[in-house]
């Protein structure tokens, strides 16, 4: 068992770019080991929020105000590619480098950091992911669309960060493969004790596998409540519009079956 | 067939030299283009500025871009004291880079502005810093297309290549530009056949070189990358191999760009031969350079004439007897380190207004004051120089000519011009052997208005003050007569028969007057 997640506290930590205001100033606290979904719609800043945490936010350009601690550490006492390597990393897009191949793209970390990931534990790794062991030698563009997303998990995963950020990271998966995907993520979060942030506008989704849900507007968290109490309409007006929708389709489908 | 395949069979010198430059300026253009690739993909405004640049330096004509680092170098080596190079491999050398920068900027910023977002977020976050991000993501991924303006590099420096003869570094062009002069087709076909053989052969090596490197469908194929990078070296190694060279001191020979130019060249460089020396031979230069060339020590021995030098580089208006010109002329050349004037060759090559006999005729034209009634009927076919020249300024004093039409021609051009009649009157030269095949009326200058012409013996001061270089060359002071000239001329000129320049001096070395020894 690693050591117990750190916990991820933001401290009136405020973004804009422009004079659009992306993050109102928010203080929020991310226990240790929790698994945290960030609900809302497109430009609500949930993104923006994930990404101060590992300063891929930084790639823009603008300043962000306030701090962001990990494990009562600031982000910005690291050098950004050091703590970045501490943190896994999983988006939408995916991002495999098309010139390597599986195992060298989850090996990458590794090599990042001068050293070689060895083909037991590629194999491993791929294991772990659901991922037939044998695609390792294969290049990215002869992947399917949810192999590859497996993939970039494993390498998100490959030097065991203690915390796990996910960016929309099931968006473009068919919704066979994003539910198995889900279920894995959320499994292999538990048995390896991560404490895991989760972006997705898919309010079901964040119901089923996240620990406690925060729903954003306009840089604002305007929910904030466990998946029972928004189940049951008790996380306030903005969250109930959110959670009506597949609350209504799963007593639609029930009512079909009748 | 067979002597366009001879003729290709003897250009290993200039192939050598061809492969040198083109190795050298595209080294040089890829050390030029990557770091701006990469300052690029930083910064948008340094990208625009330099894709801005390097397309404006492609819409220069190469022989322009050739032409102006004469005088770029020239004016910097005045700024250091002298010894940089104005003629020759340097000027080429750098004039072809800046050439071949574009196309690789082009290729690299176009990959780089088509990389993936997704892959750049990649690599930050798995925590790459700016240089691992650089060499294990960016470089794999746009080499291709770098590559890719590599190649179209390698075949435009080669072809432009051939320009560099005419600032005087040996390469596939000198074939071409004497075989145009001398109307040898043969000649100029071998030097286009060999360069574009080269660009052919550079172009596929390079292919191999793009497959070792390659990505997507068709693979990478590191082997044959090797073999790409072997072949290339082994080719850039047997041009740089000194082989025949030899350690004799050297002696270089200009000409400008006509046949008796060649010719005397030859005629002076077989001497110098004699005498012990390896000579090289910088021709098809043009009048502004050649003399400058001499007096910078670029080149060491040439032939110009009276007249040009005194209207061209002295910049004189008055037109006195021919022996207080030469007089004042070898005066004139005393600058230290500068050009020597060693003496008249013997004849004179001056401007001659000449007509076809029957037009002459028809129009009752034999002397400049007859053509001044006659001009505005008629054209007037020059060479391409000859409008912009002082002497036309001084013609058109004395004589008020105004022709129906002007049109210029290289040489050759302009007697074949006369022959069809879309000239009436040419710009002739006095000593060519033309004037009296074609059976041409020279018109005469009652009014003194063109000054004399007679063929000048220059040298550096280095070979003037060199006793062995300098008794060489005296002998022919006063020995080539203009008879002998004229049919020595006629022989690289005329269309059956013909001779090559080489083979044309030593015809003339037998006819030299006086006591000429070898």
């Amino acid at each position: 068992m690693p050591d117990a997640a750190p916990e991820i506290r933001f401290e009136k930590v405020a973004r804009r770019f422009g004079p659009v205001e992306a993050l109102a100033p928010l203080d929020l606290t991310i226990a240790g080991g929790s698994f945290v979904a960030l609900v809302g719609a497109s430009g609500s800043g949930k993104s923006t929020l994930l990404r101060t945490v590992n300063r891929l936010d930084e790639v823009a350009g603008a300043m962000r105000e306030g701090s962001v601690r990990i494990g009562g550490d600031p982000v910005d006492g690291l050098a950004a590619p050091e703590l970045r390597r501490r943190i896994g990393y999983v988006f939408q897009s995916i991002g495999l480098f098309p010139h390597l191949t599986v195992a060298q793209n989850v090996g990458i970390g590794r090599r990042v950091r001068g050293g070689a990931m060895p083909p037991d534990e590629v194999a491993r790794l791929l294991d772990s992911v659901g991922l037939d062991p044998s695609l390792a030698a294969r290049m990215p563009s002869e992947l399917s669309g949810g192999q590859r997303q497996r993939v970039g998990v494993a390498r998100a995963l490959a030097d065991s960060p203690q915390i796990l950020l996910l960016d929309e990271p099931f968006g473009a998966l068919d919704p066979v493969t994003r539910a198995a995907l889900g279920e894995k993520v959320r499994a292999l979060h538990d048995q390896r004790g991560l404490t895991t942030l989760m972006v997705t506008h898919d309010m079901a989704e964040a119901l089923l596998l996240a620990d406690r849900v925060l729903v954003l507007e306009a840089g604002r968290i305007v929910a904030d409540a466990a998946p029972a109490e928004l189940a049951a309409g008790r996380a306030g007006e903005a969250a109930e519009a959110l959670v009506a929708v597949p609350r209504e389709q799963a007593r639609r489908i029930a009512d079909l079956a009748k | 067939m067979s002597a366009l395949l001879a003729a290709v069979g003897t250009l290993g010198d200039e192939l050598a030299a061809h492969v040198v430059l083109s190795a050298a300026a595209l080294a040089l253009g890829i050390a030029i283009a990557l770091p701006l690739t990469l300052w690029s993909a930083r910064n948008a405004t340094v990208a625009r500025l330099a894709l801005g640049l390097a397309s404006l330096i492609q819409t220069i004509p190469a022989l322009a871009l050739l032409a102006l680092f004469y005088p770029i170098l020239l004016w910097l080596s005045g700024m250091v004291g002298g010894g940089i190079p104005a003629l020759g491999f340097l000027p080429a050398l750098l004039a072809l880079a800046l050439y071949a920068v574009l196309p690789i900027l082009r290729g690299g910023v176009t990959g780089l502005a088509g990389l993936d977002p997704a892959v750049r977020e990649a690599a930050d976050a798995v925590g790459m810093t700016s240089a691992q991000k650089l060499r294990w993501v960016e470089a794999p991924l746009v080499a291709p297309y770098v590559m890719a303006g590599i190649r179209t590099a390698a075949v435009w420096t080669i072809g432009a290549a051939t320009l560099a003869t005419t600032i005087g570094q040996t390469s596939l062009g000198d074939p071409i530009f004497a075989g145009l002069q001398t109307q040898n087709w043969v000649t100029v076909l071998a030097g286009c056949v060999a360069a574009a053989a080269l660009a052919l052969a550079a172009d596929s090596v390079l292919a191999l070189v793009e497959r070792g490197i390659g990505q997507g469908s068709m693979g990478r194929h590191p082997l044959l990358g090797w073999i790409g990078l072997a072949v290339l070296a082994a080719g850039i190694g047997w041009a740089l191999w000194p082989g025949a060279a030899s350690k004799r001191e050297t002696i270089v020979v200009g000409a400008k760009n006509f046949s008796e130019q060649y010719i005397l060249a030859r005629l002076i460089g077989e001497r110098l031969e004699a005498a012990g020396y390896a000579v090289t031979y910088r021709e098809g230069l043009g009048s502004a350079v050649v003399f400058r060339a001499l007096d910078a020590g670029d080149i060491d021995v040439y032939v110009d004439y009276a007249g040009t030098l005194w209207t061209g580089e002295f910049k004189r208006e008055d037109n006195p007897p021919r022996a207080a010109m030469l007089r004042e002329i070898g005066e004139l050349l005393q600058n230290p380190g500068g050009a020597r004037l060693i003496g008249p060759l013997g004849f004179e090559n001056a401007y001659a207004f000449a007509m076809r006999a029957d037009v002459a005729t028809a129009n009752r034209v034999a002397s400049l004051d007859d053509l001044v009634r006659a001009a505005p009927r008629l054209t007037l076919g020059a060479d391409l120089e000859f409008l912009d020249r002082p002497e036309w300024a001084a013609v058109r004093a004395a004589y008020p000519l105004r022709f129906a039409a002007t049109r210029k021609y290289s040489p050759t051009f302009m007697y074949r011009a006369l022959e069809s009649g879309d000239a009436d009157v040419i710009t002739a030269f006095s000593s060519d052997g033309r004037i009296a095949a074609d059976k041409l009326v020279v018109l005469g200058d009652p009014r003194g208005a063109v000054p004399n012409y007679d063929a000048l013996l220059l040298a550096s001061s280095k070979c003037a003050a060199a006793p062995r270089c300098r008794e060489a060359l005296e002998p022919l002071v006063g020995a080539v007569p203009v008879g002998a000239m004229r049919e020595a001329n006629y022989q690289v000129d005329r269309d059956t028969d013909k001779r090559d320049p080489a083979e044309a001096a030593r015809w003339l070395a037998g006819r030299l007057a006086g006591p000429v020894s070898q």
